[in-house]
């Protein structure tokens, strides 16, 4: 598979009971693999947003959004991948740290932009909000000092311009 | 107060506004309140015996009329049972609606008695569903679930009602309004460009093939195909969904495709250049092993859910929407055409495939179940109105039963469910009394839902029952023969006496051993007003030829060994197989 790589999708589904397994359980069925999903309200009352990040080839990525739409729920979906966008992942890192060297992993955070938001004798943790690849970034470095638990988001994503994902809902007639 | 109604009350109502006529069901505690209301009803309900025989009454019914079909069925067990049927209408794109009874709103999630989570379980096999936990919203739902079922890629759709829903009182919102859904759009339409560059390749091509699916049938497509293809002369082969959808006795027509199509057919797709398929899905029973797939074709998909387009099968040109509307747009951008060289090519493809035919093998008093398929062909004129389970004894039908015309077969193909004949026969009959309905089925699938002969004697419906009996689950038994090493496992099967067991239902039976008993116990059926089963006892080893082995290349088939060997006589039937069977 020459062009497999992660994907990413911007969906907008109505906000009802249900929706977010619907959508999982199409992933799941037709064996995608799913890196991080994030679901949250928008703008929009009774409208839902999510952002998914899955690795599959051209010809995956092109049926995954025609079964998404299939999803009677699913008001519009967005494969950002190749397009202009930005792309944010949140992550809470507890590092272990004491007095000989806080001072040290600090410093290092501070490369990364990381903000200390909780310092213990023993341990730090450290918010990051940054592409994923900065976070992994700041994983690997503070990996060798003793990483204690970490918490990642997931991605969420936003197209650039003007332009929004959603569209305004195109409304279909009984035949 | 007067113009208040039960959630119940409400529910026939929006039925009938549907346009229901019948539903399959069975009543139980949490659906209690409806099957109280449908006394009022002018619905006719028939009383099933096990609620997957009511999924596949509604499916066998909505594939006859091209209406939606209704099963109804309480919580719990009731609402599992329909699983079967549900997926099996899934897999065939059948609309049908599943009403189920849920424990009350307030119980939900609790573990309740004959509570089961039954969106949950259906959520990967329902085209759409819902959970409706108050009256009001009931009417809504049923209009929309009606036209998610029947609209774009049809499904199946059910709609869970809580019983507290069913019970209180509201006065119903009614509209006439068109169905408006804020996320679904089910209709698509080929672009003008595709259609330009889908008949110039088929003005091009020399050896072009037609490839029929399902969606003819449901298009209701047949006309315009005919029209297509008599303009282009391109042959048409078809898949097992697809039978009927193209007259089987016309010139053109080469017949079934796929792991149990005629060898010609089969080497017409692989020595193509061109492929036209209609409405059909590359399923793996018809495609073989997909590297080896029509590899010299060009192919043109028409179909209308876009998430088929490249799915198996790479698209050089894809036309997305209904079938019906894409010929339409199609037919006037086409050359006419003579392809003689291509028509005479596939003529010299049958070879010797007509000689290997088991119709031209001499009588010698065995009864093989192409017999009963030819002959019952040919007595009802190729007429009857077809449904058949899933096995050896439904590749024979397809094989030997030609079909001129759509909605004369019924059969599961995508999920292959045994169990499936009886109870969509009956569905069938009831969406179209004035045909002459042949229920085909193996002694093995019968068995599944043989409990529903009980509602057809209840119901006084007319069906002519032939059972394929073998002594065999015979389908699985040819892949034993074929595939490992002859060694029989668990397909030998000890089956009660049909005949006696028709008549245990106040039905008449009656039992055909000889070739020459097919034409009078077929024409008894027919002359007899009420149901009559005969039991078939048909050749116990005979295999479905030719066959693609699954994962083997499309022309790479087991053909009928010359000469057939008989394994049993017409003298011995043994009716269970370890009296002739491997036990050395």
């Amino acid at each position: 598979m020459p062009d497999v790589r992660l994907r990413t999708y911007i969906m907008h589904v109505e906000d009802l009971p249900g929706v977010l397994n619907r959508v999982t359980s199409l992933f799941r069925r037709r064996g995608y693999n799913i890196e991080s999903l994030t679901v949250g309200r928008t703008e929009v009352a009774g409208v839902s947003r999510m952002t998914i990040v899955m690795e599959a080839d051209d010809d995956a990525a092109r049926r995954i959004e025609a079964n998404l739409y299939k999803l009677v729920n699913m008001l519009r979906v967005e494969d950002t991948t190749s397009r202009p966008c930005v792309t944010r992942e949140l992550a809470l890192i507890k590092v272990r740290a004491d007095n000989a060297n806080r001072a040290h992993v600090l410093q290092l955070a501070e490369v990364f932009r990381a903000r200390a938001i909780d310092v213990a004798p023993e341990a730090l943790i450290f918010e990051i909000t940054g592409p994923r690849d900065k976070i992994d970034g700041l994983a690997e470095v503070l990996a060798a000092y003793g990483i204690v638990e970490m918490v990642r988001t997931g991605a969420v994503a936003m197209l650039r311009s003007a332009e929004a994902a959603v569209e305004q809902p195109q409304i279909t007639n009984a035949a | 107060m007067s113009s208040q109604r039960t959630g119940a009350q409400i529910l026939w109502e929006a039925l009938h506004r549907e346009g229901v006529e019948v539903v399959f069901g069975y009543p139980g505690g949490a659906i209690m309140p409806a099957y109280d209301a449908l006394l009022e009803s002018p619905i006719r309900h028939v009383l099933v015996r096990h609620e997957q025989g009511a999924a596949h009454m509604a499916d066998g019914y909505a594939r006859t009329s091209g209406k939606v079909g209704v099963a109804v069925a309480t919580s719990g067990p009731g609402a599992t049972n329909l699983v079967t049927g549900i997926a099996t209408a899934m897999l065939d794109s059948v609309p049908i609606v599943c009403i189920t009874g849920q424990v009350g709103s307030r119980f939900l999630g609790s573990d309740a008695f004959q509570e089961t989570d039954i969106t949950g379980v259906t959520l990967p096999i329902t085209k759409h569903n819902y959970l409706v936990t108050r009256a009001g919203d009931i009417a809504k739902t049923i209009r929309e679930a009606f036209y998610v079922a029947r609209s774009g890629r049809p499904g199946p759709v059910l709609v869970d009602i809580t019983k507290d829903a069913q019970q209180a009182h509201v006065t119903p919102e009614w509209s006439d309004e068109p169905v408006r859904m804020r996320g679904y759009r089910p209709e698509h339409r080929a672009g003008a460009e595709d259609l330009a560059r889908a008949a110039e390749m088929i003005d091009r091509a020399k050896r072009p093939v037609v490839l029929a699916g399902h969606g003819i049938v449901k298009a209701n497509a047949t006309g315009l195909l005919h029209e297509l293809v008599e303009k282009t002369d391109m042959p048409v082969a078809s898949t097992l969904l697809g039978l009927g959808g193209f007259p089987a006795t016309h010139r053109l027509s080469l017949g079934m495709m796929g792991m149990h199509g005629e060898a010609w057919v089969n080497h017409a797709i692989q020595e193509s250049d061109l492929l036209l398929a209609l409405g059909m899905r590359f399923d793996d029973r018809v495609t073989g092993t997909l590297e080896t797939f029509a590899v010299n074709a060009q192919k043109i998909h028409c179909e209308l859910d876009p998430a088929e387009i490249n799915k198996n099968v790479r698209a050089d040109v894809a036309l997305v929407g209904d079938v019906k509307e894409t010929l339409a747009a199609l037919l006037p951008l086409v050359g006419e055409r003579e392809r003689r060289a291509w028509i005479d090519r596939i003529t010299e493809l049958k070879g010797d495939s007509a000689v290997r035919d088991i119709q031209r093998m001499p009588h010698r008093g065995a009864l093989f179940a192409a017999h009963v398929m030819h002959d019952l062909w040919r007595i009802t004129e190729g007429r009857a109105l077809v449904v058949t389970d899933v096995g050896q004894h439904q590749m024979w039908e397809a094989q030997y039963y030609k079909h001129d015309h759509p909605r004369k077969l019924v059969t599961s193909g995508g999920l292959g469910t045994m169990g499936f004949a009886l109870p969509a026969a009956l569905g069938a009959k009831l969406a179209s009394p004035g045909d002459e309905v042949w229920v085909i089925a193996g002694d093995g699938g019968f068995q599944m839902t043989a409990c529903e002969l009980a509602t057809v004697a209840q119901e006084g419906i007319k069906l002519n029952i032939a059972i394929i009996n073998n002594g065999y689950l015979g389908m699985v038994r040819q892949w034993q023969e074929f595939f490992y090493d002859g060694r029989y496992s668990a397909t030998p099967l000890k089956s009660p006496d049909f005949v006696k067991l028709a008549e245990a239902h106040g039905l008449f039976g009656l039992r055909v051993t000889r070739r020459e008993e097919v034409e009078p116990a077929i024409s008894r059926a027919r002359g007899t007003a009420g149901t009559v089963l005969i039991d078939f006892r048909v050749e116990q080893e005979d295999a479905v030829y030719p066959m693609v082995p699954a994962g083997a290349a499309l022309h790479d088939m087991i053909r009928r060994p010359s000469p057939i060997v008989e394994t049993a006589t017409d003298v011995e039937w043994a009716g269970f197989a370890p009296a002739h069977g491997r036990d050395e």
